[in-house]
């Protein structure tokens, strides 16, 4: 039982094979709302799956889905690295 | 019963909603959704429950490899490549036979008409114009069709296509547009009118108008025996390298990659002026792969995509078999119209490095990109009716005869390339977008910007004297 | 949610969404996450009996088909696939004024068993709009193959509307499908949904506005579901409400204009 809690990072700074625990988001408006449609309410774990090879998008397995979310969008989600 | 709410109540409801919004400041909209997804996830737990066993995770290996930093776009390459091979080769023998049975049937008409006394003006019309028009765009487009968009529909249904748009995006995205335009233009390999309403796979509008607009700068279907046959006959020739079935390959690679250059090209151009905004949210499920269907794919692809577009060509090509055959035989002063027209636009096809009947053989193929080939043999034998020379030595001297260079054949390549949508595709356009003046540009700037690639590519190779 | 007459709702469905329904069919609305082998349900059920389109002064496809079962007629409406009804896109504005005012027999939810605490998000926001309502847990025989077993009594149990497991792809449990459609159509079976319960502050607001609603709306829809969608802040449930349901007669909406706005200007 870990009493110091890790500080909030973006989800997009999270490696291939990093799993995280949504914080909160960050994004607005449209953005956010399709978020929120996907499932990435806080206490929702992430995993990281893939990364194109170009770079971006980077896929991420969410509530037993793979989904491709661009950088942009991946640093507006402030997860907990588990 | 009350089927409906009355004017005055919606009123009221409106005033209830106006309150709601003032009195709970803060938009319930995150609670409660995450409410929905709490009680979905609790519930999902409760009735499911997995084996012990571990079981191979087939579908992240196979992703893996397939959107690996080294394999993945070898690999997509390789499969477009494939695509491409199996329509080509497989589409050779069936045309033929289309092509034979469709004449074999012409001439029955022909014995028709000549027993019930028509005059040749009819017969013309009808069966040298309208029905050859058609049959010809039906044996030459059916065939590539009937392979290429099941293999298309396989791909998808296998759940490959979306590792596309996940390879892809950041390009697209740079380019101004959406990463789903990859597999928009990609259907445009088959053909550009499917391609046009597969962009309804994007969702914002100014990308979804940026991914119409580049559509045709992939050659479809109908462009690719143009491209094949006039590399292998004067390009590979020209250039000097041996083996020529490859040179003519590669030429033809070159040409689709300059095609998906200039997609970019203008996609970044028309993001920055006409279509200006900014890029749009992009979510991209990457769903398990799944064995497909062959046999129900294979089947729906023809039935929706196949025959859809066969009849929309179909539909363009018959009116415009019969205006060719009348301008190619009625005759005013001492030539065709045909010949006339040709005469006129000399000047300026010269200019960007074509003759007077390849450009008119363009325009005149507006409604289906298979076409211009035979309008063009017909303009230069003056044969009064399309027709195809089987023997490509026999096709070669009769372009050399008319003043062909390499030049001429490259930027014939190119101006098939690059210019205006077949009559097929804007006709989709205009019913996508509704919109006169989309539709409009939808010609115009491809058009320009073929006429401005050949003007360049004339200039420069004469200014240096390569031909 | 009170029934509406076999006339007017065939009268509604052609005028407000360009769908030609005849008076003895029974329409079922087909709803489901995207990549949930919806339309393999689709086609399985309708097989060759389909048309497709658009719909009206919108370029999402639209694709109706007909089956028979025990000598009833159905007209089944695919919506576009979604992952919840939530209006943030168009796909997700038809399905939901679909389900909301075309006012079909039967909402089938078509949810991927392999992914079942996503797609549920679906079918619980459908149950909130609609009673008429039946679950279809497809895509059984991957879920085998992955190892994972759903337990569809409890499903069923625990959402309180009818739960069938198929595997469309190998036409397996299709027939069992149709019987519960027909069921739910006809009226044989009621289903009663689980209402969602949300935290305390929401509840009550709920509360207070079904008191001011429910006399307004007079049974067309669902008091509660209206006030969560106003809760939430959505923005179009009034000018959709006034769009179908207000009794005056609208003009009917020329494709050209409705379309327009959302393309690029000049």
């Amino acid at each position: 039982m870990t009493e110091k809690r890790q500080t909030a990072i973006p989800l997009s700074e999270l490696a291939p094979g990093g799993r995280a625990k949504v914080l909160e988001l960050s994004a607005e408006g449209l953005v956010r709302r399709r978020l929120l449609d996907l499932g990435v309410v806080p206490q929702t774990i992430v995993e990281v799956i893939l990364r194109s090879p170009i770079g971006d998008p980077t896929a991420y397995r969410i509530r037993g889905t793979t989904i491709g979310l661009r950088r942009e969008d991946a640093r507006r989600i402030m997860v907990e690295p588990l | 019963m009350a089927a409906s709410i009355e004017r005055e109540d919606i009123h009221r409801l409106h005033a209830i909603a106006r309150q709601v919004r003032t009195e709970y400041k803060k938009p319930m909209r995150d609670g409660i959704v995450e409410k929905i997804y709490q009680h979905s996830q609790s519930i999902a737990e409760e009735v499911t429950s997995r084996s012990e066993r571990r079981r191979i995770d087939w579908d992240g290996r196979l992703d893996a490899i397939l959107t690996s930093r080294y394999f993945g776009f070898p690999i997509m390459l390789a499969l477009l490549g494939a695509v491409f091979w199996v329509t080509i080769a497989g589409a050779n023998v069936p045309s033929g036979l289309l092509a034979d049975g469709f004449g074999w049937l012409e001439g029955k008409l022909t014995d028709l008409f000549m027993w019930a006394g028509a005059p040749a003006w009819l017969h013309g019309i009808l069966v040298l114009g309208l029905y050859r028009g058609v049959s010809w765009v039906v044996s030459v487009m059916l065939p590539p069709m009937a392979i290429f968009f099941p293999l298309f529909a396989l791909l998808e249904d296998f759940g490959y296509l979306p590792r596309v748009a996940f390879n892809l995006d950041r390009l697209f995205k740079k380019a101004g547009g959406h990463g789903k335009q990859s597999l928009t233009m990609a259907m445009g390999f088959g053909c550009n009118a499917a391609g046009i309403i597969s962009c309804r796979i994007i969702e914002s509008p100014r990308e979804r108008m940026i991914a119409i607009l580049t559509n045709n700068f992939v050659p479809c279907n109908g462009r690719w025996p143009t491209l094949i046959l006039l590399s292998s006959l004067f390009l590979a020739g020209a250039v000097g390298i041996g083996a020529n079935v490859t040179a003519a390959a590669l030429i033809v690679v070159g040409m689709v990659l300059f095609g998906i250059m200039m997609t970019l090209f203008v996609s970044w151009a028309l993001s920055k002026t006409m279509l200006r905004g900014v890029p749009s949210h992009f979510t991209l499920e990457l769903p398990p792969y799944r064995k497909p269907q062959f046999g129900r794919t294979i089947v729906r692809s023809v039935y929706d995509k196949t025959l859809f577009v066969l009849k929309r060509a179909v539909i363009t090509a018959a009116p415009a078999g019969i205006v060719i055959w009348l301008l190619a035989n009625i005759t005013v002063g001492d030539q065709h119209v045909l010949d006339h027209i040709a005469g006129w636009l000399t000047p300026f096809a010269h200019a960007i490095g074509l003759d007077g009947y390849i450009l008119m053989a363009f325009l005149l193929g507006l409604p289906a990109n298979e076409i211009v080939v035979p309008i063009l043999i017909m303009g230069y034998m003056a044969s009064g009716a399309m027709v195809e020379l089987d023997d490509m030595n026999a096709l070669k001297t009769l372009f050399l005869e008319h003043g062909w260079t390499w030049l001429t054949a490259l930027n014939v390549m190119l101006f098939s390339l690059l210019h205006y949508p077949c009559g097929t595709t804007i006709y989709t356009i205009a019913k996508e977008t509704k919109s006169v003046k989309w539709t409009v540009l939808a010609a115009l700037i491809p058009l320009s910007i073929a006429v401005a690639v050949c003007f360049i590519v004339a200039q420069v190779v004469r200014y240096f004297g390569w031909v | 949610m009170k029934r509406l007459s076999a006339e007017k709702r065939v009268e509604l469905l052609q005028r407000k969404f360009g769908i030609e329904a005849s008076v003895e069919q029974k329409v079922v609305a087909l709803a489901g996450n995207p990549n949930t082998g919806k339309s393999t349900v689709f086609n399985a059920l309708t097989g060759l009996n389909q048309h497709t389109g658009n719909w009206p002064g919108k370029t999402v496809g639209n694709a109706q088909g007909t089956f028979m079962h025990k000598g009833q007629p159905f007209l089944l409406v695919d919506l576009p696939g979604t992952y919840s009804l939530l209006p943030n896109s168009v796909d997700e504005q038809v399905a939901r004024d679909f389900i909301c005012f075309g006012r079909p027999d039967v909402t089938l939810v078509v949810v991927d068993a392999t992914a079942l605490e996503r797609n549920l998000n679906l079918a619980l926001q459908v149950m909130e709009m609609t009673d008429q309502v039946v679950l279809c847990v497809n895509l059984m025989d991957e879920a085998k193959r992955k190892g994972i077993t759903v337990d569809i009594e409890g499903l069923a149990q625990k959402l309180g509307v009818p739960v069938v497991a198929t595997a469309a792809r190998q036409r397996q449990g299709l027939s069992e499908l149709k019987d519960r459609l027909f069921d739910v159509a006809a009226g044989k079976v009621v289903p009663s949904p689980l209402v969602l319960r949300y935290d305390e502050e929401v509840e009550q607001a709920i509360c207070e506005l079904e008191v001011q609603l429910a006399p307004l709306l007079k049974g067309t829809m669902k008091a509660r579901w209206v006030a969560l969608r106003l809760l939430d802040g959505d923005s179009t449930l009034l000018e959709d409400i006034e769009k179908y349901m207000a009794d005056a007669e609208l003009p009917k909406h020329t494709l050209g204009r409705e379309v327009s706005p959302s393309w690029p200007q000049a």
